[in-house]
């Protein structure tokens, strides 16, 4: 008797329901007053929208606002407030910012290469870490496709011979080298590998790759290293992670390896490759051509290249679409907001 | 068996050039001024049984009517325009193109030059060069092109080709044609307004005709409108060019990636300032394998006609 089972009867009086609004209201009050007093820090200026979000729903703190040589000083006098990191692929956390700051919870890293993440730390401290995973997967690929093409017809060097008047005073551009059906070898075959490998399938590119493992689920022919790979394929596309075992793991070997009719494509990071001995090997005829996203030392790009016309160079503009943008700052948002509120977190590395 | 004499009428390829004079006996145009030509052709008719033509010159009527001996017109080209075909039927000479050979690398510039305008690839590459990207900070954002719409004129071989590239990118294909083709998943439409105002990134591949003159005109720019992006690998005159020019500066259009013009090599120097357009000089077939597959097509064809065999690739 008086026993409170849940049953229906009870749940619907006007008194329950009440009642029941009364708390959806509050916890709704409450996760929105724990927003706005929710510390996040934004390392770079990386998006407009990205930064104007975070401001309106956030405790925003921008990194930026402080000089460089008062980076300590800035992260200490916050570092009570801050319990997010928004990094980016210029500068992320390190193992410096995140000791300045105790009381972090989450880095949100806007990208998918995690690079500039202290990710051990992180562990260590019991950190999360969030990115953003394959809203970016189709535009670095369409990227990677577009500077394999560009490259090897001389798309931009042509439309400079034709605007500076090379067509009517020299005569026709030269021959260049056709893409389709060029063996496609890609380093590293996650969602960005993959995608790269699809599209080069269109143009009837034969496709091999090299990663840590084999991929069982795929036909694509797998070599154990990637001297293999380049000494097997025309086009070299960088899609893996930069980790300490893929710092330059393009090197002159790799580069020799891959011929003087060789394209390499960097889709990846800048230390994935040897930079110096790819601009020897451009210069010397030893590598055909190049495609180049990502720089060892951006935005310092090796002026030895500016004046060589079988390379592409593009300043790290991966994922700088606005669709992507949008969704990549979304994600971040995403991901916040569920930290914040304690629901399961929709992209996280851990 | 005397010796087939072959008529040239501008350089076209060094490895073309070498193989003919090897077999054949090649008279070179170009090699008269201007205001001999016609004498020259005048005192080589009775040898000139074959005339090796292109995007730039073929056998116009008054070349064929000047050529009585003339029993084929070999192109080293898939476009016709320059050939007057109808004259060559009443006359019964023979026409052969190169089809086929030239497809992917046609294909795949559309497909370059579309991510290269809109991704602003070449502007994007100018901006490094010029350090920009160490005084001003980062490229700004473009737009992708994976997922969007492209409207093809023209489903042969070279549109075809384009469908299937665009295909591996998530892009919805779409194509306006003479007529409806039965073996495709491809969305159908009888009206280029309805292909141009239905798509993202338009692709002229349809052959030069009268009827295809000036298909892409204000109408049609406009029905593609301030976001869509024109990709011309056909012919220059498929396109209406100062309607193509004022809508670009108007914004009226959204971008352009042009392999074609109507006065090659004659470009409107108002596009070259255009940060949303990518301009290449008619370099569409222009690689050392395609090139070399051509001439050995022309080749094939005029030794096939002159051992009296089957054509390699007839037209007429």
């Amino acid at each position: 008797m008086g026993v409170m089972d849940g049953s229906d009867s009870d749940n619907r009086s006007p008194l329950n329901l009440g009642g029941y609004l009364a708390i959806q209201w509050t916890a709704v009050h409450w996760v929105e007053r724990a927003m706005e007093s929710f510390g996040v820090l934004l390392a770079a200026r990386i998006d407009p929208y990205l930064e104007a979000e975070l401001d309106r729903r956030f405790k925003l703190f921008r990194l930026w606002e402080s000089p460089p040589a008062q980076r300590r000083e800035f992260l200490r006098e916050n570092a009570e407030a801050i319990r997010a990191v928004v990094g980016s692929p210029a500068l992320g956390a390190d193992a410096e910012m995140i000791d300045l700051l105790p009381r972090l919870e989450i880095v949100a890293n806007f990208g998918v290469g995690l690079d500039k993440v202290d990710l051990r730390r992180c562990r260590d401290r019991g950190v999360r870490v969030v990115y953003t995973p394959d809203v970016v997967t189709d535009d670095t690929a369409d990227l990677a496709i577009g500077l394999a093409i560009a490259a090897m017809r001389r798309i931009c060097d042509s439309d400079r011979y034709l605007k500076d008047g090379s067509w009517k005073g020299k005569g026709d551009y030269k021959l260049t080298s056709k893409f389709s059906g060029k063996t496609v070898g890609i380093l590293g075959l996650g969602r960005i590998g993959q995608a790269v490998a699809k599209r080069a399938e269109g143009f009837g590119c034969p496709i091999c790759y090299c990663s840590r493992s084999e991929k069982r689920h795929t036909s694509y022919k797998y070599y154990p290293s990637v001297l293999e790979l380049a000494a097997n394929c025309q086009v070299l596309v960088v899609a893996c992670p930069l980790t300490e075992e893929t710092r330059h793991i393009i090197n002159r070997e790799v580069i020799d390896a891959l011929g003087p009719k060789g394209v390499l494509v960097n889709v990846g990071r800048g230390p994935h490759v040897d930079e110096c001995e790819l601009v020897s090997a451009l210069h010397d005829g030893r590598l055909g051509a190049a495609g180049l996203d990502v720089f060892e030392h951006e935005p310092h790009v090796p002026e030895r290249l500016f004046g060589l016309d079988n390379v592409i160079l593009v300043p790290h503009i991966g994922t700088d679409t606005l669709e992507t943008s949008k969704a990549m700052a979304d994600l971040i948002l995403e991901n916040l907001e569920a930290h914040v509120s304690n629901r399961p977190l929709p992209t996280p590395v851990f | 068996m005397e010796s087939l004499g072959v008529l040239l009428p501008i350089p076209m390829n060094a490895y073309l050039e070498s193989e003919l004079d090897r077999r054949y006996k090649v008279f070179r145009l170009w090699e008269s001024p201007p205001e001999r030509r016609q004498d020259f052709i005048r005192a080589n008719a009775a040898a000139i049984r074959a005339v090796v033509g292109n995007s730039k010159a073929g056998a116009d009527a008054d070349t064929i009517d000047a050529l009585p001996r003339l029993e084929i017109v070999a192109c080293f080209s898939v476009g016709l325009d320059k050939v007057d075909l109808a004259k060559c039927r009443e006359r019964g000479i023979r026409v052969t193109n190169t089809p086929d050979v030239l497809t992917d690398d046609v294909a795949d510039l559309a497909i370059g030059l579309a991510i290269a305008v809109l991704r602003r690839l070449c502007q994007a590459d100018r901006f490094v060069r010029s350090g920009a990207w160490l005084s001003k900070g980062g490229y700004k954002l473009t737009t992708r092109f994976s997922g969007k719409t492209i409207g093809i004129i023209g489903l042969g071989r070279i549109g075809l080709a384009v469908a299937k590239r665009a295909e591996a990118f998530g892009c919805p294909i779409s194509y306006y044609s003479r007529s409806e083709k039965p073996n495709t998943n491809y969305k159908y439409y009888s009206n280029l307004i309805d292909l141009a105002a239905n798509c993202h990134v338009l692709v002229v591949a349809c052959p030069l005709t009268e009827e295809t003159y000036h298909i892409v005109n204000r109408e049609v720019l406009d029905a593609l409108g301030p976001k869509g992006v024109l990709v011309n690998i056909g012919r220059g005159p498929h396109v209406d060019e100062p309607e193509l020019v004022a809508a670009l500066r108007e914004g009226r259009l959204g971008g352009a990636g042009l392999d074609v013009f109507e006065q090659e090599p004659d470009v409107p120097e108002e596009l070259f300032g255009m940060e949303n357009v990518v301009l290449v000089p008619h370099v569409g077939s222009g690689t050392n394998e395609t090139r070399n597959a051509m001439a050995d097509l022309v080749i094939g064809n005029l030794e096939a006609h002159v051992m009296n065999k089957p054509l390699l690739t007839p037209v007429v």
